[in-house]
Formats: structure tokens, C-alpha cells, sequence
């Protein structure tokens, strides 16, 4: 528990999801609005507070803020158990900062059922940070399908060009994945012989009592493929560049920013620790797949884009590769290089996703061809695009250098080769994302664009876009001069959890 | 000597224990004479009777829920008492006043005699909460039949529309082929267990308790086996298990909604209250049969069931074999239930997750039907979202439950049914399952699209065809709304249901 006199995680999932609830019984819009501004900083809030205060917070097993709620199945070993340790707590950061920002973006875009556009966008915020704060594994699944829901919706109703074909894809795709990885987990839970999905206890089980190895080798695989879908792992990708292609730009933000994370974090969080002969058997496959489709194959696809939100979806699938190889290498230092790449990707995609369409409303087109010369018109939003995809391409001073950095070094150990392939990886996103960034806002106007500009001229940001991009391009800043920040806890989770685990590696129970 | 027999069965006779079913035939009854004497313009009110009675009945029985006569068998041993039989009554309660609340909704459309509707309705009703609770082959074909020939008149109770009696003579033929299966099944079983020659052999072979010690005492007898799936046969054919599934599309498509909705809830949970309690106790020695059958039959209903539903374009249909395809999720549960003690509760769980579900999905069906009740296409359901945001989203909410979306009852359920499958060890079945529900996806997902997003429609010709909207009333209006909800608040929190569940 916190100081607080409430339960903070709590609260930061209960209070967008009870005013989603009350505009869906019908909260006049007035209302809705204004209430949203608050449902959206309450958990960016209390995360923070749980940031500042985790060091200092008392633990039981890494995990501080604990709490447990009955939902009348503890029968069954689920319950609502609530908590934060050192690689959750960034990532419930990341969900409510992205949140928060694209809640701001939302709440003033003035979108067509404004409505109904926020509360599925609320229900998506407090599912994100339920997914974060479980330590049920239950739960963690749950959340996530909860926040999964409304991206369909909105991509079906508030998506651009075909919505309906992108909607409907996405939703089966992801529902294939999500499928997989049920049966995944539910084996661990049967298997695991305790019948709990309670995170804490199964970890206590497994550590001194492993599964076979067979066993571990099959549900690592059926976690692998399941989440791999959801986090598109080459080739099981192609869901994600044509929905956030199609999707609104908040929900495509909260997707590609932090929903997608959840497939890492299961991995790092339950496969890791419960699974790790598993894992262990799969990682030279994974990291082919992850540099050979991810990294390479998507990069190269990337810089063929002509439409920006395309190049971008194409973007974040080829910096999953990278998270995919940081996981493949088991260490501390790899993982804990993913959870930072999290967290930097996170808020480097949401605030190109969020810039993007502030271009498309200067430009009217997502087409990079037609576009030319917007920074002598908008210098601002010009500043904030190069700096985002600056940010994306790991330039030191932003957050996602870190990342990719202690993956790289980490890989090195794991495989030379692959590692090489990687970097080269890096040279790729540099391609495209500078070619994207003097395309659309540097050298001459092209014929299509003079003629936008010359019906409505471009106006330089807003405030209204101008605030979500700060606080996502600050959190981006402040990672990047002081990883530490984020470290520190991660560091104490990661190093004890991986000591038995690997000793377990080397003494599998037959 | 008879007499004496007919006294001591009489003071067997413990008529207090089925209060709730002799309140409904009376009430059956009561409203065929409030008919006669009520003058004609207060007619309209006697279905309110009915749904009176009905929420009466349920009170009564919710209040008396732990009535001390749990764990008795009475009537001679024809009716035995349990929690899940108290489950299955409260069940089929709660499905007869949601249908008789579409029907007020549905018939007003039709020219019309309404009264009977009601009372058959709730003879039923009536059926199934005593077949629920039957422990003896007698009585559980005399409530089937009185479900199937209620089911007969009512399915082709439209006799002006052409569609509704064909469906009615379809249900009629396939019924009866059933009800001669399951006959057939019941006499072998009752003539080998009689046969003074085999071991354990009793003269009381109907009843339940006695059939299952002389199959425990026979367990690789050949006829019996026969029996067996015979009888397994006739009940796959009530809820619609593949092979014996053929009837439901055009029954489904030709029945008055209400109907339909009867049909797909409460006859589908009677067929499997009946087949937990004759698979897992009564057939219990015979599980080297038993339970390949069924797996069979769950893999192949779940695939048929999906597949099929994939291409229609009549929600009456869609529904249909949709509902084809939950009845081999909640087989899955059956074939767990032998050996894993929670996957019967999983089963009731899934049951009423699906009621919730259905019955919002057909209160929203009645509502968009016009005056030809079989004519509902996807088509009619477009622009449903803008020009009625109310149903749209009790649409949504009970299709994404069908569906097993999370946070919604239907998943839980399927998780429940999963988990014990998992453990029962039907790894095999769990993948078609999982398969399933990502197919099913599709068309579930293509209805809600149908409604939400928008598609370019010719301006003229969207309104000349689909038949016209009826406004929601405020107790309809209430009901779905509250199916909606406890849909939503069952995904999130399960409390004593789910204590309930994992109790056992």
C-alpha cells in the first residue's frame, strides 16, 4: 500500500472506466467532455505519484502497492490482484503518459459522436493500465482484450481509407493471436499443478519446482506464436501497418504506443521467469525471425511507404524486431534493454502517430509525395516531427538510444552476427525516417500541396496538439538524459529474478 | 396389493416440492378461462397474468432456494431434488419471462388469437423445470414430449405465413424421429437391464439410480451400448448437436422470434441439464463410450456449427447454427464434467451467460422484424447504430458476448469451459474450440458491422425494403437493458455465481 488512503492502481484503472460507463448511460456531452480531461489525468497522476514513491514503497517480492480484490473466483485461483514492480512500474507510467496525451488530443479534436469516440477511448486507458497493474495473470489478459475491443470499433467507425477491411482484419488477426496465447497461458496454469494465476505464487512454484521440458517447450512456443501475432513478429505482421494505416489518431497512438507492448511484457513478465527452458529452446529462432523479418525485411518494406501513416505502422513493426531480439537474449541487460525500447517507442510512435495527422490536416493527403516545403509554414510542428523521428532512430539525448544500445550490446554476447544484421537495421530507420522528414517538410512545394496551401494556408500547432506532443516529447527527453530514472528498479527486479531461473536452465526437473 | 403399492407411491407424493411447476399448469390453465370470461377489450391485459405468475414463480423460488427437500428423490423416485435442478428452474423461469416479453412485443405485429401463446408457454416452462429434475426415463420422456409437442404448435404458430408452417412440419417430422430414437434407446436399455439372466438385473430399470448400478455391474454390455447412444442420439437432436442439427436453420428461420428464441435457449439447457446428468451419474460406467461420442460430437458440432454460419445472411439462420456451435462449446464442458469436478458449473455458468446474451440479441431481432417475421436480413440491420443507439448497443454487447469478447459473461464462460477441458485433458478438442471461436469472429463481428459502420446504401432503396422499426416500450426497453448490463457486470465480477461455481 501507498501512504494514500486509497488504492492508487485502483483508481487509475476504475476512474476511466466509470466515466466510459456514465457517458455510456447517457452523460451529456458538455459533461463528458469535461469530466474526460480529469478521467484521463487521474491515472497519468497516480502514476507519477507511484513513480516517485516506488523506491521508498514497502515490497513483497519486488512488487510494491499491493492490493487483492475477490471477484468470486478465488476458487479458481483468479482474483484482482493489483501491484507494481520494477518492470511493470515504467510501463504503467508509459500507459498513462501516452494515455494522457492522447486523451488531451481526443478530448479537442472535435471528432465526428465525440462522444462515444472518448468513452471507447476511456475504455481503452483503463484497460492499459489494468494490464500493467495486474499481477494476475488472468487479469493481465483480461485488461488487455478490454482495451483490445475498442481499437475495432474505432478503426471501423472513425478509420480512413478501408476502415471496414482494416477493422476486420485487425479484429481477426488479433483475436487469432489472442486465442493462442489463452491456451498458452491457461496450460501454464493447469500445468503449473498449483491451479493459480496469481504471478507471485506461480513464480514461487516454478522457481523450485520447473515444469518438464517438453512442456516448457510447447506452451513457450504457443506464447510465442500467440503474442508473436500480437506484437507482429514477421510474418504474422501485416494486421498492424493497415490498421494504424486506417486507424484514428488515439487510438492508433494508445495501439502502436502502448497496447502492443502487452505481448513484451507478458513474455518478460510470465514467460521469462516461469518458462525459461522454453524460452530458452525458441530464442535462435526468434531472433532470426526478428532480424531477418522484423529488422530487415520490414525495414526495407518501410522505406518503400509513400503514405505516412503506413511508413509509421511499417516503423513500429520493424523497432518490435529489435524488442524481439532483446528478449532472444535472455540477459538482464537485453531485457532490461527492451523495457526501456518500451518505453521509448512508446512515446516516440504515439507522437509521430499524433503528428502525423496534425501534417494531414496542413496537407489534406497522407501521401509523402504531395507534400514539400510545410516547415517554412509550420516551423513548430516541423521542430517536433524531426525530433520524434529523431527519437525513433535512437539518436543519443532521446530514450530509445538507450534501448537499442543495450539490446545491440547485449545481442553481441548472444550472436556477432545477428547483432551486425541488426545495426544495419539502424541505417535503414535513418533511411526513412529523414527521407520521410525532408519529403514532407523540406525543399520545394510540390504542384499538389501549393494548391492545398494556397485554399486553406497551414497555421503552425495549436495548443491543443501542441500540449500532448510536449509531454510525450519531454517524457522522450528526460529518459534519455536520465535512464536511471527508469533503471534503477528495473535493474533490482531483473537481476535476483534471473538468478535461479538460470540456475533452473541448467538443472531442468525430468 | 396394487392398492396397497398406489398408497405407499402416494404417500411418496410430496406435492409441496413442486409448487413452482403446479403454479405455472394452473396458471396455463387460468388463462385459457380468463379468455372466456374476461370481455374482449381487457383481453390485451391477460398476458400480463402470465408474466406476473412467472416473475411470482421465480421470487417463490429464488426465496425458497435452499428448501429442505435438496438431496430428496419424491414421487416415488420419479423427481429428485438438487442444486443444479434448483439452478435450471430459476433458468428456465427467467427464459420464459423474457419470452414472453418479446412475444408482447413480436405478436402485436400479427393478426392473431395471443392467449394460447402464453399458455403454452408457460405448459412448457413447466415441462422443462420437471425435466431438469427427472430421475426416472418415464418422466423424462413425458416432459420431453410435452416440451416437443408444445414446441410443435408454437413453432408454427404464424399459420398464415407459409415459412412458419413449414417450419412447424419440419420441427414435427425431425422431432418425431428423435423422440423415436431416444424411446428406442430407453426400451433396449430397459429390456437388457431386466433380463434376469446378467448380473445386478433390476425390475425398475426406468429409474436412474437403478440403471446405473446394473450398467456399473454390465460395463461392455452390447446392447446396452446400443441404448445408450440411442438415447444419446435423442438428445443430441434437442440441442442441436451436429450430426442431428440439420432442423435448426429453417425451424430457426421459420419460427416467430419469440420462438426462436425459446427454442435456441431453453430448449438447448433442458437438453443439457438432461445430458450432465445421464452422461456423468447414469451412463457414468459406460465413459469408454460416452465420452469419445461426445468428443466426437463436440468437434464436429463446433466446426459444422462455425462454418455453416459463416455464409448467411439471415440473422434468424445466423443465429441458428451460431447457436450450433455454442452447443459443442458447452459439450466440451460435458465431456470434462466426468472427471473435473467445477466443469458442471462451468456448463450452468456458460448456459446462463448465453441466455443473457441470446436473449438481448433476439429482444433486438423482435424489435427490427416487420410483419413477415422470417424475413430478417443483415441488410435491414444498417444505420441501426445512428437511428437507435439504445438497441445498437445492446446488440453489440450481446453478439460480443456470444462471441466470448472479454470483459463480457460469455467469455467467462468459455474460459470456465476451456479451463476444464484443459484439464480433463482434451487438448485436441480445446484447439478446434479455440479454431472456433476465432472463426466465429467473422460473422458475429460482420452483424455489428452491419449495424455500426457505415456503408453507402442507394437512398431510395434503403427504406422500401427493410420493414420498419418498432419503437422500444419501457418494460422491453428495461428487460434488455438489464440483459445488457448483467452481461457486462457477470464479465467483470462473478461473486457468489462464481463461488457457487467453484465450489464444487
Amino acid at each position: 500500500m501507498s501512504h494514500l488512503p486509497f488504492d492508487l492502481l485502483l483508481l487509475s484503472i476504475a476512474a476511466p472506466l466509470a466515466l466510459a460507463l456514465a457517458i455510456g448511460l447517457g452523460l451529456p456531452k458538455r459533461w463528458s467532455v469535461r469530466l474526460g480531461y480529469v478521467a484521463f489525468a487521474i491515472p497519468a497522476l497516480m502514476a507519477l505519484h507511484a513513480w516517485w514513491y516506488f523506491a521508498a514503497a514497502p515490497k513483497d517480492h519486488g512488487y510494491a502497492f499491493l492490493t487483492r480484490y475477490s471477484t468470486g473466483l478465488d476458487g479458481l485461483g483468479i482474483s484482482l490482484h493489483l501491484g507494481l514492480n520494477g518492470i511493470s512500474l515504467p510501463l504503467f507510467v508509459l500507459a498513462a503518459l501516452v494515455g494522457f496525451a492522447a486523451g488531451l488530443y481526443a478530448l479537442q479534436s472535435g471528432a465526428e459522436r465525440l462522444k462515444i469516440y472518448v468513452m471507447l477511448l476511456l475504455i481503452m486507458q483503463g484497460g492499459l493500465m489494468g494490464v500493467f497493474a495486474s499481477v494476475d495473470v488472468f487479469f493481465l489478459y483480461f485488461f488487455h482484450e478490454l482495451a483490445l475491443i475498442p481499437t475495432f470499433i474505432m478503426v471501423g467507425i472513425w478509420g480512413g481509407r478501408d476502415r471496414t477491411y482494416a477493422a476486420m482484419k485487425l479484429t481477426i488477426y488479433l483475436t487469432l493471436g489472442a486465442m493462442i496465447s489463452l491456451l498458452g497461458l491457461i496450460a501454464l496454469y493447469a500445468k503449473s499443478g498449483h491451479h493459480t494465476f496469481d504471478l507471485i505464487a506461480l513464480r514461487d512454484f516454478l522457481t523450485h519446482d520447473p515444469l518438464r521440458e517438453t512442456l516448457q517447450h510447447n506452451i513457450a512456443g504457443l506464447l510465442l506464436v500467440g503474442l508473436g501475432v500480437l506484437v507482429s513478429l514477421w510474418p504474422l505482421h501485416t494486421w498492424a501497418p493497415l490498421g494504424y494505416g486506417a486507424a484514428p489518431s488515439s487510438a492508433a497512438m494508445l495501439h502502436a504506443g502502448v497496447l502492443k507492448k502487452f505481448g513484451l511484457y507478458t513474455l518478460i513478465q510470465v514467460a521469462l521467469p516461469l518458462l525459461p527452458v522454453g524460452l530458452a529452446h525458441w530464442s535462435t529462432w526468434l531472433a532470426w525471425l526478428a532480424v531477418i523479418g522484423n529488422v530487415l525485411v520490414v525495414g526495407l518494406i518501410t522505406i518503400a511507404q509513400r503514405d505516412l501513416k503506413q511508413m509509421l505502422g511499417y516503423s513500429s513493426v520493424m523497432h518490435m524486431g529489435y524488442a524481439f531480439l532483446g528478449i532472444a537474449t535472455m540477459s538482464v541487460l537485453g531485457v532490461g534493454g527492451v523495457v526501456l525500447l518500451m518505453v521509448a517507442h512508446g512515446l516516440s510512435i504515439a507522437l509521430l502517430f499524433l503528428l502525423a495527422t496534425s501534417v494531414y490536416h496542413r496537407t489534406h493527403t497522407f501521401a509523402m509525395d504531395e507534400m514539400g516545403g510545410l516547415a517554412q509554414k509550420t516551423p513548430v510542428l516541423a521542430a517536433f516531427f524531426v525530433a520524434g523521428t529523431l527519437a525513433s532512430i535512437g539518436l543519443p539525448g532521446f530514450a530509445n538510444f538507450w534501448g537499442e544500445l543495450t539490446i545491440f550490446i547485449a545481442l553481441w554476447k548472444f550472436s556477432p552476427l545477428i547483432t551486425a544484421l541488426a545495426v544495419a537495421g539502424v541505417i535503414i530507420s535513418a533511411i526513412y525516417g529523414l527521407r520521410s522528414a525532408a519529403r514532407i517538410f523540406f525543399g520545394p512545394a510540390t504542384e499538389q500541396f501549393a494548391k492545398v496551401a494556397a485554399q486553406n494556408p497551414p497555421a503552425d500547432l495549436r495548443w491543443s496538439e501542441k500540449l500532448p506532443a510536449l509531454v510525450l516529447l519531454a517524457a522522450l527527453f528526460f529518459v534519455g538524459f536520465w535512464p536511471k530514472s527508469i533503471t534503477t528498479a528495473l535493474n533490482a527486479e531483473l537481476a535476483p529474478a534471473k538468478a535461479p531461473a538460470a540456475a533452473s536452465t541448467s538443472t531442468p526437473q525430468p | 396389493m396394487t392398492l396397497e403399492l398406489a398408497r405407499l407411491a402416494a404417500a411418496d407424493n410430496t406435492w409441496g416440492t413442486i409448487i413452482p411447476e403446479l403454479m405455472l399448469g394452473c396458471l396455463a390453465l387460468a388463462l385459457l378461462g380468463l379468455e372466456i370470461v374476461f370481455p374482449k377489450k381487457l383481453h390485451a391485459h391477460i398476458p400480463d397474468f402470465a408474466l406476473a405468475g412467472l416473475v411470482g414463480a421465480l421470487v417463490g423460488l429464488l426465496i425458497n432456494f435452499e428448501s429442505a427437500s435438496l438431496g430428496l428423490t419424491t414421487f416415488n423416485g420419479l423427481l429428485r431434488h438438487s442444486h443444479a435442478g434448483q439452478v435450471m428452474r430459476g433458468f428456465f423461469l427467467l427464459a420464459a419471462i423474457l419470452v414472453c416479453l418479446l412475444a408482447r412485443v413480436s405478436l402485436a405485429k400479427q393478426k392473431m388469437p395471443r392467449i394460447e401463446f402464453y399458455h403454452l408457454v408457460l405448459v412448457i416452462t413447466a415441462a422443462m423445470m420437471l425435466l431438469a429434475q427427472s430421475n426416472h426415463f418415464v418422466l423424462l420422456f413425458v416432459a420431453l414430449e410435452t416440451v416437443t409437442i408444445g414446441f410443435y404448435i408454437l413453432v408454427s404458430y404464424h399459420r398464415t405465413s407459409a415459412a412458419s408452417l413449414e417450419a412447424g412440419l419440419k420441427y414435427l417430422v425431425m422431432g418425431a424421429l428423435s423422440s423415436g430414437l431416444l424411446l428406442f434407446g430407453i426400451v433396449l436399455l430397459y429390456g437388457v437391464a431386466g433380463n434376469p439372466a446378467l448380473p445386478g438385473h433390476t425390475p425398475d430399470a426406468m429409474h436412474f439410480g437403478a440403471l446405473a448400478a446394473f450398467l456399473t455391474a454390465n460395463p461392455h454390455q452390447f446392447l446396452a451400448s446400443v441404448g445408450i447412444v440411442l438415447v444419446l442420439a435423442g438428445v443430441a437432436f434437442k440441442i442441436g448437436a451436429f450430426p442431428f442439427q440439420i432442423w435448426i436453420p429453417d425451424v430457426y428461420q421459420g419460427a416467430p422470434t419469440p420462438v426462436t428464441a425459446f427454442l435456441a435457449v431453453g430448449s438447448k439447457a433442458a437438453g443439457f441439464a438432461v445430458l450432465l446428468t445421464l452422461a456423468n451419474t447414469v451412463f457414468a460406467a459406460y465413459a469408454w463410450l460416452v465420452t469419445p461420442v461426445l468428443t466426437l460430437m463436440a468437434a464436429a458440432t463446433i466446426v459444422f456449427g462455425n462454418l455453416a454460419a459463416l455464409t448467411q445472411h439471415n440473422v434468424k439462420r445466423l443465429i441458428g447454427l451460431s447457436g450450433v456451435s455454442h452447443a459443442g462449446f458447452l459439450l466440451l464442458g460435458v465431456v470434462a464434467a466426468r472427471t473435473i469436478a467445477m466443469a458442471q458449473g462451468a456448463v450452468y455458468f456458460y448456459l446462463f451467460a448465453y441466455l443473457l446474451a441470446s436473449f438481448a440479441v433476439f429482444g433486438v431481432m423482435t424489435h427490427l422484424a416487420g410483419a413477415d417475421d422470417s424475413d430478417q436480413e443483415l441488410d435491414h440491420y444498417a444505420g441501426l447504430a445512428k437511428e437507435n443507439p439504445f438497441l445498437a448497443t445492446v446488440l453489440a454487447v450481446g453478439l460480443g458476448s456470444l462471441a466470448g469478447i472479454p470483459p463480457l459473461a460469455g467469455f467467462m464462460g468459455k474460459l470456465f469451459v476451456f479451463i476444464a477441458a484443459f484439464q480433463a485433458g482434451a487438448r485436441w478438442l480445446l484447439v478446434i474450440a479455440a479454431a472456433g471461436v476465432v472463426i466465429s469472429i467473422y460473422y458475429y463481428f460482420g452483424w455489428i458491422k452491419a449495424a455500426f459502420f457505415e456503408t453507402w446504401t442507394p437512398p431510395a432503396d434503403a427504406a422500401s425494403t427493410r420493414p420498419a422499426r418498432t419503437p422500444v416500450n419501457a418494460v422491453t426497453g428495461i428487460a434488455l437493458g438489464a440483459l445488457a448490463f448483467a452481461s457486462i457486470v457477470l464479465g467483470f465480477y462473478q461473486g457468489p455465481l462464481g463461488q457457487w461455481l467453484t465450489m464444487k
